[in-house]
């Protein structure tokens, strides 16, 4: 409940951001802060290094987290999902090759590799939500292998089989909505470690350098030498923000499972 | 469209005026190269036949089943349908012709679809054209549950265990196949509620013509309602013929220890036959039965039996029968 | 002194809409030396009685009447001696216990767990190897892992875990069930055999009369939570007094009987759920031979000839 709350209050946000808020805020050339400065109540959240308003900052960071949290997200479901049911449809050549790639994608560190593609693709958002698509789907897949396996066995499949049911029938009208509450749970868990990935991914550079994510916004912070100067106005926000939505995910996440777990 | 039984006539191949429907040619079905859970079965089927399939776990008898529906592949010998052998290509069309009731309603149902779409399932699947509704709604009131409409909505979990295989066989109908092969349709029933769903496979026989394979270990299932009872040890088929002859003068030792241990009043010696029902991946040499067997002679251990030919008679594989 | 009697014994669980009566008003008791079948199907509270000997119910559940184990009163036992009785007095071999196995640990090393906790024998592992070979299993299976076994040894080990503490009574519920036909003879032999050579008194539990009938003293019907039906095995099973036992007892037809060819013998609906009795005779929407009376008559168990009673207005009539 607390989380969906918090959640809500964020959408709110990125949502209204481009409407209270006008674009030119963002444009350094027209800042009218101080540097550096410290909160007041022009500037709730004191200024950057180029006087704009961390507040206003943060309220368009938001839009950018969760687009792409929810875009790359939405990416790696899909991938495992479909990965994760084949694989576990199917068996032979086929089915061994998906486990294959899905182990290679576990086992493979996700920030170098991360970091290798985003650099390969190049600084902007879109290739950010692909970038991390791409490499945060294997997990998933693991997951809804693993259930689709335990579904497989049961005798309505078999049923459906005897029939005439052919592979896409069994998968789509058996498979899937059986395994939908799993895949269902785990989104919301997904879109945690995805908002977590992006800020990372934004920290390290690596994002859009236009767009203000709250990982751009602290990369720009130590950049710039806030925490030598002490600027803490522009170092803690963004990271509570962070660790704000994660948690609020996460406690949905797991709201969601002890729902399924109390229907299965 | 009803499929009277001189209609049947038609279709399929005439031996000595019977009409075959489905069978099996020297079939021989084993699994990673060691285990030959059918190990050379020779089976006719008759249109309108209900036949019993009788064995303990191991016997091959599920996987015999599985197999002449084609869901498995034999490693040797054919299933043959209407006389021609199985065109594994053709399995969608197949299936329209031969059906599957399994062993537990509750798990054979997914429980996430009402009873509307499991019993439809099939008329999407091969698309068949028609009134769905009207073709759903017959198919429930021929498995007994009426007025069909009542029970669209409904989910698995809210019926009960004898409505539950009802749906299952009304999903079966719903294609008009000419064979129903039933894995123990009643085993996971009470047993106060065997009896409907018996008696509703004999009413589909005598009202449709259906042909029904039952597979069980049942003896008294197959006395209450089968025609022909074929008993199967270790991948073959050791006896074999009219239920009445078979069940009440059985020839083979197998059969006759079975019958005196199934629990009943005042009957004959009881012939516990030692150890476990044995592995289809080491089956002894000679008479497949020779270890367990209380009657054994000397010649046991290294004659070939042949597989038991098809035909109406009387049969079993047993040195002492011929 | 009957080695287990229950006296007006009522089970009530705690369901969503209130009390959901289980069992309502059982009288029975067994002999040492005696087997006692109780026939019925599922929700008839058949397993339900047997939990109570040992007082295993759920918290939430509500006992009533008394339950005599050797003439002590399991209900008011305090609790060391309920601890002290559970297993050494009394033990159960509970429905689908052959897949009530650890898989990770020998049936050697949960076999001797019981003879350990009640410290019944100097030797644990002896004690073990005996009780192996009295169930019929060879000794050396005691390594052997529950995967090892197929589900005729396993319902075996089953039995033995239940004679580990030398009990005066066993309880065995649906002990044949999922059996193949042959391993079912094999452990109805093992069980009367233990029986005699033992001198324990036993219950069997099971929906199929025709076991019953061949290795049971005494039948008690049950139906929704009452008894229907008391007498003599083998007569319960030929000659059933009351409509349901003969419905039950028609459901596993005789090879040889010509009425049984081609006319498989069944009920209408189910079994009733017990928290939706119909007035009257529990069993009368279902009755083949039903009467006007049977809705509304409250009905009790009558003679129905020697040593045999059943709860139908027919049967006094």
């Amino acid at each position: 409940m607390a989380g969906l709350i918090i959640l809500a209050f964020f959408v709110l946000v990125a949502i209204l951001a481009p409407i209270l808020i006008s674009p030119e805020s963002l444009d350094v050339t027209k800042a009218t802060g101080e540097r550096f400065d410290p909160p007041s109540l022009a500037y709730p959240l004191g200024t950057d290094e180029d006087g704009r308003s961390i507040l206003l900052l943060l309220a368009y960071g938001t839009r950018i987290s969760l687009t792409v949290g929810l875009a790359a997200t939405l990416i790696s479901m899909v991938i495992g999902t479909a990965v994760g049911i084949m694989a576990g449809h199917f068996r032979g050549a086929g089915s061994h090759a998906l486990v294959g790639v899905t182990d290679w994608f576990l086992v493979i560190p996700f920030l170098p590799l991360a970091i290798v593609l985003a650099t390969v693709l190049g600084p902007s958002t879109l290739n950010l939500i692909i970038v991390i698509g791409i490499t945060s789907w294997a997990g998933t897949a693991r997951l809804i292998r693993a259930q689709t396996l335990s579904i497989e066995g049961r005798p309505y499949i078999e049923r459906s089989k005897a029939l005439g049911a052919g592979n896409w029938h069994q998968m789509t009208r058996h498979v899937l909505p059986n395994v939908f509450p799993l895949v269902l749970a785990n989104t919301t868990l997904t879109v945690a470690i995805v908002i977590l990935s992006e800020t990372t991914l934004s920290f390290l550079g690596l994002g859009d350098p236009l767009a203000p994510s709250w990982g751009a916004i602290l990369d720009s912070a130590f950049s710039t030498g806030a925490v030598s100067q002490g600027a803490w106005w522009y170092v803690l926000p963004p990271g509570i923000c962070v660790v704000l939505v994660v948690l609020a995910f996460t406690l949905v996440g797991r709201a969601m499972e002890r729902i399924m777990e109390g229907r299965t | 469209m009803r499929v009277s039984v001189a209609s049947l006539r038609v279709f399929g191949c005439h031996r000595d005026g019977r009409v075959v429907v489905i069978g099996a040619r020297d079939l021989r079905v084993v699994f990673g190269g060691r285990v030959r859970a059918v190990d050379g079965v020779d089976l006719e089927v008759d249109a309108g036949e209900i036949v019993a399939l009788v064995g303990e776990s191991g016997c091959g008898k599920t996987t015999l089943a599985r197999t002449l529906l084609g869901l498995e592949r034999p490693s040797s010998g054919e299933v043959l349908f209407e006389d021609k052998p199985l065109d594994y290509r053709r399995l969608k069309a197949y299936r329209r012709q031969v059906q599957l009731v399994l062993q537990d309603p509750l798990g054979a149902l997914n429980p996430r679809h009402t009873v509307y779409d499991a019993v439809a399932e099939g008329l999407r699947i091969h698309r068949v054209p028609g009134d769905e509704q009207a073709l759903v709604a017959d198919a429930l009131s021929r498995a007994g549950l009426r007025p069909p409409e009542r029970f669209f909505l409904r989910y698995p979990h809210e019926l009960s265990g004898g409505q539950r295989q009802r749906v299952v066989i009304a999903g079966a109908l719903v294609l008009e196949p000419r064979v129903l092969i039933a894995d123990e349709p009643v085993s996971s029933l009470d047993a106060s509620v065997r009896g409907e769903i018996l008696g509703l496979l004999l009413r589909l026989r005598d009202e449709l013509g259906l042909t029904v394979l039952v597979v069980t270990h049942d003896l008294g299932l197959a006395w209450n309602i089968a025609d022909r009872v074929a008993v199967m040890y270790l991948g073959r088929i050791v006896e074999i013929g009219p239920t009445a002859e078979v069940l009440q003068s059985p020839q083979h030792p197998y059969t006759q220890a079975l019958l005196s241990v199934v629990p009943d009043v005042g009957h004959t010696e009881q012939i516990v036959l030692t150890g476990e029902p044995p592995d289809p991946a080491r089956i002894p040499s000679g008479c497949r039965f020779h270890p367990r067997c209380p009657v054994v002679l000397p010649e046991c251990t290294s004659v070939s039996l042949p597989i038991l030919g098809v035909g109406g008679g009387h049969r079993a594989a047993c040195v002492r029968v011929e | 002194m009957s080695l287990l009697e229950w006296r007006d014994v009522s089970v009530d669980y705690a369901g969503p809409d209130g009390p959901v009566p289980a069992v309502r008003g059982v009288t029975l008791s067994v002999e040492r030396g005696e087997v006692l079948g109780i026939a019925g199907e599922s929700g008839c509270g058949k397993s339900t009685l047997a939990a109570t000997v040992l007082r295993l119910l759920p918290d939430s559940a509500r006992v009533g009447g008394e339950i005599l184990l050797d003439g002590a009163d399991v209900l008011t036992m305090s609790w060391g001696k309920l601890r002290a009785a559970r297993w050494s007095d009394a033990a159960i071999v509970f429905q689908g216990a052959l897949h009530s196995l650890n898989p990770v640990q020998s049936i050697g090393k949960q076999l001797a767990e019981p003879i350990r906790l009640h410290k019944t024998a100097a030797d644990p592992d002896a004690r073990v190897r005996e009780l192996l070979e009295q169930v019929g299993l060879p000794a050396s299976r005691a390594s052997a892992y529950p995967h090892e076994l197929s589900g005729g040894q396993r319902q075996r080990v089953m039995i033995a875990m239940a004679l580990a503490c030398g009990p005066d009574l066993v309880i065995a519920d649906e002990p044949t069930t999922a059996l193949d036909v042959m391993v079912q003879a094999q452990v109805l032999d093992l069980l009367t055999g233990l029986v005699r050579d033992l001198g324990m008194g036993m219950v069997l539990i099971s929906h199929d009369l025709g076991v019953l009938g061949t290795t049971c003293d005494r039948i008690a019907v049950m139906y929704a939570g009452r008894i229907v039906e008391i007498g003599p095995g083998l007569e319960v099973f030929d000659d059933p007094q009351h409509p349901y036992t003969r419905a039950l007892a028609g459901a596993f037809p005789r090879v040889g009987d010509p009425a049984a060819r081609y006319a498989p013998v069944g009920l209408p609906g189910d079994p009733p759920y017990p928290g939706d009795l119909p007035g009257g005779c529990d069993f009368h929407p279902r009755c083949p031979v039903v009467m006007d009376a049977c809705a509304t008559a409250s009905v009790s168990l009558v003679d129905a000839g020697v040593g045999r009673v059943a709860a139908c207005l027919r049967v006094s009539s």
